[in-house]
């Protein structure tokens, strides 16, 4: 059974496909083991008794946890919102749709922050989810239910959606892959809208070859979701081993940024291995990228206070009883269905939206978007690829940031300006260090980004420099305190030996 | 910085019920986070072009064939409060 987990995703589909591994067997031990969830990290499962199924006729792809954002027929689906609780769409979403004719049984629905909104997860209406690594700490946020299945061994790999690095996040604190791909490789038809003009749907999976299976998968165009238009060519499975003639781009201000001193040590490791394996580092210039932060948190929240104009007590969701009349309804659903941070969204989105500020908030933020967009592309006119942290810091304390919103914001600086752009953007698992307030180590993840569209170059090289990164996939076991530490250089200022 | 009464304006116009303790707090929350997106404000971006969406796609269309949707009875199956093949609410004026 042990050795059926340990397999990764697509181990498993050669396995199946070779006829050496039974797929309902496989099945069965993933579901033995998201039955066994200790982390909060689904909200539902399909082998619960609760009536929904999800039925794939010849399974030969490896059962999949999908983010509770995504619309499932007859399936809960609650985008982590009580406004929600209780809803089962009456269709089901192009990015399942595809799993599902692909051979992909559904293990369960994750966790989230509220309609995506979050980097800890302390924002889903139904409690947190824990890090595998570290209960008391966050899985990072909005995906960190589909990141903590993925790192605890309660699935084999896990789609998200990435707004502002809903994906990217969660994995480097998790210790996984993630992947946002480029703005339209996806279709986004069934999948519940937070910022329509950012939201991708994209994997988290334990390496990158599985990242490159699904995306395989699951992109494509999709004449129910008009921004979609699929990846030409479609995606193989990298098996790149060297960087050799490939220029990896760091943004020249990356000194001057905040970030914690043991996620500036693996990075800085990472540096050197991507130029033991032949490739070349080089400055680029981002100058409008610390802008991002800023644009972001207008448009995005901007396009919520739209999208979520839809949670009004009359079609589906909640009601509040007991109002007068139907504004009142709607203002009372809206209290008691939303949380704190949706509010705060909604609030900030309406008054950036509002009669004598749109030029000044949304406007200008529009066109801070046109200019970190350009900058990619003059970038991406001297190197291959920009590289960064994926987050500040390692994995935080429960409860550390919720009082302080702009904080919490602050853990997107990396990965903001990817989604303004548009561009695809890797994390993968570079190494470990020290929390900044002590305690054992944890995961620092990568980030990659590439041209729109160049998705396949992208997983080659991620491929090829995680190989040489080595970092141990056999995740920390849900129910075990703490990871192996075997074959993994300790970074960070500890090392003071604990075990 | 946002005042109380802007806070009310905005929540009216977002329908969107605060309690006076969540009016105290936002206040001061969305103060805050104004005062870092204003570093925005003081770039000189005249003549950028605003971007409203990164993939370049003009007029995308569908043939215009009918097909199958979601019946009357799917449709209404999650609303709080079907009745006659209709969405009830509340009346747009209270009574009494």
């Amino acid at each position: 059974m042990a050795d059926l987990l340990a397999m990764t995703a697509l181990e498993a589909h050669e396995a199946m496909v070779a006829g050496e591994l039974s797929a309902a067997e496989y099945a069965e031990a993933w579901a033995a083991a998201a039955a066994g969830d200790d982390l909060n990290a689904y909200l539902w499962r399909a082998d619960g008794d609760d009536g929904g199924a999800i039925a794939v006729e010849r399974p030969s792809i490896a059962p999949i946890a999908v983010k509770d954002i995504f619309c499932t027929e007859g399936v809960p689906t609650t985008a982590g919102s009580r406004i929600l609780e209780g809803y089962r769409p009456p269709y089901t979403s192009t990015a399942v749709r595809r799993l599902l004719e692909a051979g992909a049984p559904i293990l369960g629905k994750t966790n989230m922050d509220e309609f995506a909104m979050g980097s800890s997860n302390e924002n889903s209406a139904y409690e947190p989810v824990l890090n595998p690594w570290d209960r008391g700490r966050v899985p990072g946020g909005s995906s960190g239910g589909s990141a903590a299945v993925v790192a605890g061994a309660l699935a084999p790999w896990a789609i998200g959606t990435d707004t502002g690095g809903s994906i990217r996040q969660p994995a480097a604190l998790c210790g996984i892959v993630g992947l946002k791909p480029t703005y339209g490789a996806i279709s986004r038809y069934g999948m519940i809208a937070f910022a329509s003009s950012l939201d991708q749907c994209g994997p988290l999976t334990r390496d990158v070859r599985d990242a490159a299976l699904l995306l395989g998968i699951l992109q494509g165009g999709d004449p129910c979701d008009s921004t979609s238009v699929g990846i030409e060519g479609g995606v193989r499975l990298p098996d790149r081993e060297d960087l050799s003639g490939l220029r990896f781009g760091v943004p020249n201000d990356i000194a001057d940024q905040v970030f914690d001193a043991g996620v500036r040590e693996v990075f800085e490791a990472t540096l050197a291995t991507i130029e033991r394996l032949g490739g070349e580092i080089a400055e680029v210039s981002l100058p409008h990228a610390e802008h991002g932060i800023s644009a972001y948190y207008v448009i995005a929240p901007a396009e919520a206070s739209s999208n979520l104009a839809r949670y009004d007590g009359v079609r589906y969701g909640m009601r509040a009883d007991g109002a007068g009349d139907v504004t009142e309804m709607y203002e009372e659903t809206r209290a008691q269905g939303f949380g704190a941070e949706v509010k705060r969204r909604i609030m900030l989105g309406t008054y950036a939206l509002s009669s004598g500020y749109y030029e000044a908030y949304y406007g200008q933020a529009q066109k801070v978007r046109t200019k970190i967009a350009a900058d990619f592309s003059t970038a991406f006119g001297a190197v291959d690829f920009v590289i960064t942290p994926t987050s500040p810091s390692v994995a935080f304390g429960l409860g550390e940031k919720t009082d302080d919103p702009l904080a919490m914001y602050m853990n997107d600086f990396f990965t903001v300006p990817m989604s303004l752009a548009g561009i695809p953007a890797i994390s993968i698992p570079a190494g470990l260090a020290q929390p900044e307030g002590g305690g054992p180590d944890l995961p620092v993840g990568f980030q990659i980004a590439a041209p729109a569209f160049a998705e396949q170059k992208l997983l080659d090289a991620a491929h090829a420099l995680e190989q040489a990164i080595g970092f141990d996939v056999q995740s920390p076991r849900s129910g075990a305190p703490y990871p192996p530490m075997s074959g993994i250089k300790r970074t960070g200022s500890g090392g003071d030996g604990d075990g | 910085m946002i005042e109380r009464a802007q806070v009310l304006h905005v929540a009216k116009l977002a329908r969107l019920g605060l309690s006076d303790e969540e009016v105290e707090t936002m206040a001061g929350e969305l103060s805050g986070i104004l005062e870092h997106v204003d570093r925005i404000a003081a770039l000189d971006l005249d003549g950028v072009e605003p971007t409203s969406h990164v993939v370049e796609l003009e007029n995308v269309l569908r043939a215009d064939v009918p097909h199958e949707s979601l019946s009357q009875d799917v449709a209404l199956a999650s609303a709080p409060d079907p009745v006659d093949g209709a969405f009830r609410v509340p009346s747009p004026r209270a009574e009494g």
